[in-house]
């Protein structure tokens, strides 16, 4: 019998329309675990002051209209870098400390219309500026599975939230890697959306050309559905796609991936990269073509390179992007920013000062073509492309000491497909140290469908969505 | 010793659209209670993102085509970065490398060609008023104004003098004001001006160049014309003096003052600004298309000097036709071109009756016209009943004439044409009077 | 899936190893409106200079037959029509309310002194 904690979202609503339980009862329940277990990991900012109020109205509703909302009733948790009304929103950073938002993000103003509670915001990396949330001005978020190590970042929070199962599902955004990897080093489900699929508008910025909302959940399924809710035109982001949002839960339940061409990129098999890592990725290949998917070796550009674009890319934007933070309007002075935010500002500028931006930006944007150009040609052919999100499991805690690099050289292998724009789905595919593994399955812009189905595929046949006894590892 | 002034001006217009340019806040800002009209957008909140208006896109196309330039058919905005408290974002959108208008032109009256380098898009800052706070010197910021739609049209250095400069700008004002984006009044700031001088000086030595300078701070044409006079002798003064010729780190700018009449040295920095220009990654670029610019091209008025001279064809005076142009007098000029054709109706009368204010475009036009016109009573039979019988009721004034005093001659004038209801032909009336009086 | 720019990108070039020095730290923290310690200085002299060879890896790469990418969307023309947003102006009060320093409806700062940083006419 599973515990309310464990319950998926089509659990979550079988359980409202057949009354075992209400959703106040759900959302008390997820108030007392991250009573009990955020002061040791740190996932949660800041608590919904109304959740509880939602929540009965909530169940006002179910009784008079049953369920008629996608997410009604599901407890989320949202990263710290979604404007959210009523509850304060801080991207981690001192210089936000107590900004409560002027107006609500265009990504958790559709959850709330599907019907969703927010339970409370989550750490991440300052300003998204990492891959280990250890760079958040409010102490880093502790990995459910072993609480010395890192949940990775920078939605490491949103990872951490789901693995440590504080709520039924969680809301991150990826710039490269920040959905993936934490959702690879916590051992659970993360999708990132093509670019521009869902609105940007009210998640504090951080590369503009790259930023994807996208969900972190238990199951594919889940994600599938929370992303489908959040994804659309919006009229107030220019970059979102007119394209129609296809149903994808509808795609799902796949009983083999019979006719699937799935290109394993050999690069992503790092040469310094640990042996029982790189199983984990052959065996995730092999469960492929047991289902049927034809499995080839695919060459892509050394993912070296995509730190160098990502680099300058990202920071350049970054400081560009951080220069309305200047405490006149909101916010503390600009002393107040980390010293990661600060080295990061610091590099954009330089790259795109004058005399350094043909050499720097224009030649990484120029760089950023090839790889665009690379996948294009990769996907006539290839349905997927599959690697590892991540060179290795969970690091400790301190690793990004003095690594002014740390967050590039981690996200080695999302980069490439974050720049591109391209969709990715990141499941569980193993364990190494006890840690867990993730995989990452990447399709053209615009195939989440795609990439959603063999990623549940895999999911039903493999047992590695797992959950942390955090009595025991805490 | 030959000097050549080369002034160039740049052109701010402020659009009259409905709402900002990346926003929906409402564009009309002036004397609105500070900060009551902005939003995530043009307040710079954290999170929020630019969407182009597309009016104001299609009004900065209007400008460029009015000023005879090539529309590019790929364009985008860029970031224009600087730190300053009424630039929300801490950077401007405008446009860089890819305006959205170039290479066009303006003819002055004399023929003279100004070549016009670009008119791009851009938003406006917010507004800043320094004051007093509890004994601390502050700055106060209203951001009503901030996304308010701006164009920007940069012309060439073509202009050699303060004259031409003048009439570069009131010639972009009319433009201006007669395509409808704006009605360019300056008081408001829905126009500004910022010249750009330096002078070339020939002589036995050869020919060389006065440093750059740009004139801030000028809200009217005729300070435009102070300003950039006064800098010329200055900046001869100053070569006479240094010899220092231009290079590419030596542009300055000064600020005018309009009571001393001066320009004044503003704080230079050291190292010339960097921008750091790089492209707006939230907004997706432009391509625009032939068929696009000319349906914009379509939608055009005529020209105040296209006006001008179609009105010249018709045989109006060029005094008359450029009044009704400034005034912006439609109807009288749409009356005009319509009673072209009419035979009982000369043109060049008309405009002129109209100018003078003696014939309301408004009223029945040809009635109006013929009363106004008509060739008045030359029957000298009956007009010298009249002038006589007024003649005998004023016998001293008869004795007066004849004495000497030419000038009660009018009298008799006057008072003919008052008897006659106005109907009497001034001319042969007086010739009538005149005959009479002297016999 | 992008937009030509005008020009081509540079070529390949020698990897050449670049110094950042303290001066020019200080430069670029000028230009980004931050104010640093002197250790800090020193520190991301030494960082910048390491991040700066790994970026120029990239010169290994020929770019001289792309152009580069902006944009991944492919989206051109996108725009909205000239009319006012009520859902969005925030009413005075909101837009005051997270500034630390406001007087009568107005954001206060210091006094501003350089006036030839604006476009904008006081």
């Amino acid at each position: 019998m599973k515990q309310l904690h464990e319950l998926t979202i089509k659990e979550v609503h079988e359980g409202y329309r057949s009354k075992s339980f209400s959703c106040v009862d759900l959302v008390k329940h997820f108030l007392s675990r991250i009573e009990k277990y955020n002061p040791k990991l740190n996932v949660f900012l800041a608590l919904n002051p109304n959740a509880i109020a939602q929540a009965a109205a909530i169940d006002k509703e179910i009784a008079e209209k049953g369920i008629d909302r996608e997410l009604l009733g599901i407890p989320m948790a949202i990263k710290d870098n979604f404007l959210t009304i009523g509850i304060s929103t801080t991207a981690s950073s001192h210089i936000l400390e107590g900004y409560m938002p002027q107006y609500e993000s265009s990504v958790t103003s559709k959850l709330l219309a599907a019907g969703a509670i927010f339970l409370g915001k989550t750490n991440m990396d300052s300003f998204a500026h990492g891959s280990s949330t250890e760079t958040s001005d409010f102490g880093p978020t502790h990995n459910p599975w072993n609480p010395d190590k890192l949940p990775g970042g920078s939605s490491g929070g949103s990872a951490a939230a789901v693995s440590a199962q504080l709520a039924t599902a969680a809301l991150g955004s990826e710039t490269a890697g920040s959905i993936r990897q934490p959702a690879a080093w916590c051992g659970v489900t993360g999708f990132k959306p093509t670019y521009g699929r869902a609105g940007r508008y009210g998640c504090i910025a951080m590369a503009s050309s790259t930023d994807s909302p996208g969900p972190i959940a238990k199951t594919v399924a889940d994600a599938a559905l929370v992303a489908k809710v959040i994804s659309g035109q919006d009229p107030f982001d220019a970059t979102t796609s007119p394209a129609p949002v296809e149903n994808y839960p509808t795609f799902l339940n796949n009983k083999d991936l019979k006719g699937v061409k799935i290109g394993m990129v050999k690069e992503y098999l790092l040469t310094d990269m640990r042996d029982d890592v790189k199983k984990l990725i052959l065996d995730a290949a092999e469960k492929f073509r047991s289902l049927g998917a034809i499995v080839e070796e695919v060459s892509l550009m050394d993912p070296k390179y995509a730190i160098g674009v990502y680099t300058v890319v990202q920071r350049s934007e970054v400081s560009s992007n951080l220069a309305r933070f200047d405490g006149i309007r909101f916010g503390h002075t600009r002393d107040s920013f980390c010293e990661e935010t600060k080295r990061r500002i610091m590099l954009g500028t330089y790259t795109l000062s004058s005399g350094y931006y043909d050499a720097y930006y224009k030649k990484a944007q120029a760089v950023r073509t090839k790889m665009i150009d690379q996948f294009a040609e990769i996907f006539k052919t290839y349905d997927a492309v599959i690697g590892a999100v991540s060179p290795g499991p969970a690091l400790s805690l301190g690793a990004t000491k003095n690594q002014p690099m740390f967050g590039e050289m981690e996200d080695i292998l999302v980069e490439q497909s974050s720049v591109a724009g391209l969709t990715s789905a990141g499941v569980p595919c193993g364990f190494v140290d006890g840690l867990p593994i993730g995989l990452q399955i990447t399709c053209d812009q615009f195939q989440e469908s795609k990439a959603l189905m063999i990623a549940d595929c895999y999911q039903r046949n493999t047992d590695f969505q797992q959950f942390p006894d955090i009595d025991k590892t805490l | 010793m030959n000097i050549t002034p080369l002034i160039g001006l740049e052109v701010h217009v402020e659009l009259e659209t409905k709402s900002k340019m990346f926003c929906g806040c409402p564009a009309d800002h002036f004397g609105k209670v500070p900060n009551t009209q902005t939003c995530p957008v043009c307040l710079g909140l954290p999170g929020a993102l630019p969407v182009p208006n597309k009016k104001a896109l299609e009004s900065c196309l209007k400008i460029g085509l009015a000023l005879n330039c090539s529309i590019n058919r790929l364009s985008k905005f860029d970031r224009k970065q600087y730190f300053y408290p009424d630039l929300a974002k801490g950077y401007q959108i405008s446009q860089y490398d890819q305006p959205f208008c170039s290479e066009g032109f303006l003819n002055l009256d004399s023929g003279k060609k100004i070549g016009i380098e670009r008119v791009h898009q851009e938003e406006d800052t917010g507004k800043l008023q320094h004051t007093v706070l509890n004994g601390e010197k502050v700055t106060l910021v209203d951001f009503n104004r901030s996304g308010v739609p701006l164009v920007e049209i940069v012309s060439k250095p073509d202009m050699s003098s303060s004259a031409e400069a003048k009439e570069y700008l009131k010639k972009v004002h009319e433009i201006i004001r007669a395509i409808g984006v704006s009605s360019a009044d300056m008081e408001k700031g829905q126009m500004r001006l910022e010249p750009t001088v330096n002078v070339c000086i020939e002589n036995e030595a050869g020919i060389r160049y006065t440093p750059l300078v740009e004139i801030k701070n000028i809200n009217s044409f005729n300070f435009a014309v102070q300003a950039i006079e006064f800098e010329i002798k200055r900046q001869v003064e100053d070569f006479e003096k240094t010899g220092v010729e231009k290079s590419s780190t030596n542009k300055t700018t000064r600020g005018y003052d309009s009571v001393k009449k001066v320009t004044f040295l503003q704080r230079t920095k050291e190292e010339a600004k960097d921008y750091r220009y790089f492209p707006e990654p939230d907004i997706p670029p432009f391509i625009i298309e032939e068929d696009f610019v000319e349906k914009i091209g379509k939608e055009l008025p005529l020209l105040p000097d296209q006006e001008i001279s179609s009105l010249k064809n018709l045989g109006v005076e060029r005094k008359d036709a450029k009044i009704l142009v400034s005034t912006q007098n439609q109807v009288a000029i749409q009356i005009i071109h319509d009673y072209s054709d009419d035979d009982r109706i000369e043109s060049k009368k008309l405009a002129s009756l109209i100018v003078n204010g003696k014939l309301d475009p408004a009223e029945h036009v040809l009635v109006r016209y013929q009363e106004l016109t008509k060739v008045g009573n030359t029957d000298r039979g009956e007009l010298e009943k009249v002038i006589q019988g007024i003649m005998l009721a004023n016998p001293v004034l008869v004795a007066d004439f004849k004495g000497g005093k030419i000038a009660v001659a009018g009298f008799f004038v006057g008072q003919a044409m008052k008897e006659t209801k106005g109907t009497a032909d001034p001319k042969t009336l007086s010739e009538v009077v005149l005959d009479l009086l002297n016999k | 899936m992008y937009l030509p720019s005008t020009e081509n990108p540079a070529k390949i070039g020698f990897v050449h190893k670049v110094t950042v020095t303290p001066d020019d730290v200080k430069k670029i923290a000028k230009l980004a409106n931050l104010k640093l310690q002197k250790d800090e200085v020193d520190l991301f002299a030494g960082q910048f200079t390491e991040t700066v060879d790994m970026i120029n890896r990239l010169n290994e790469i020929n770019t001289s037959d792309v152009p580069a990418t902006y944009q991944v969307t492919g989206l051109t023309n996108i725009s909205r029509d000239d009319v006012i947003d009520l859902t969005r102006i925030l009413p005075q009060e909101v837009a005051l309310r997270e500034a630390k320093l406001t007087s009568h409806g107005f954001f206060v700062v210091p006094r501003v002194i350089d006036t030839d940083e604006t476009e904008s006419v006081i």
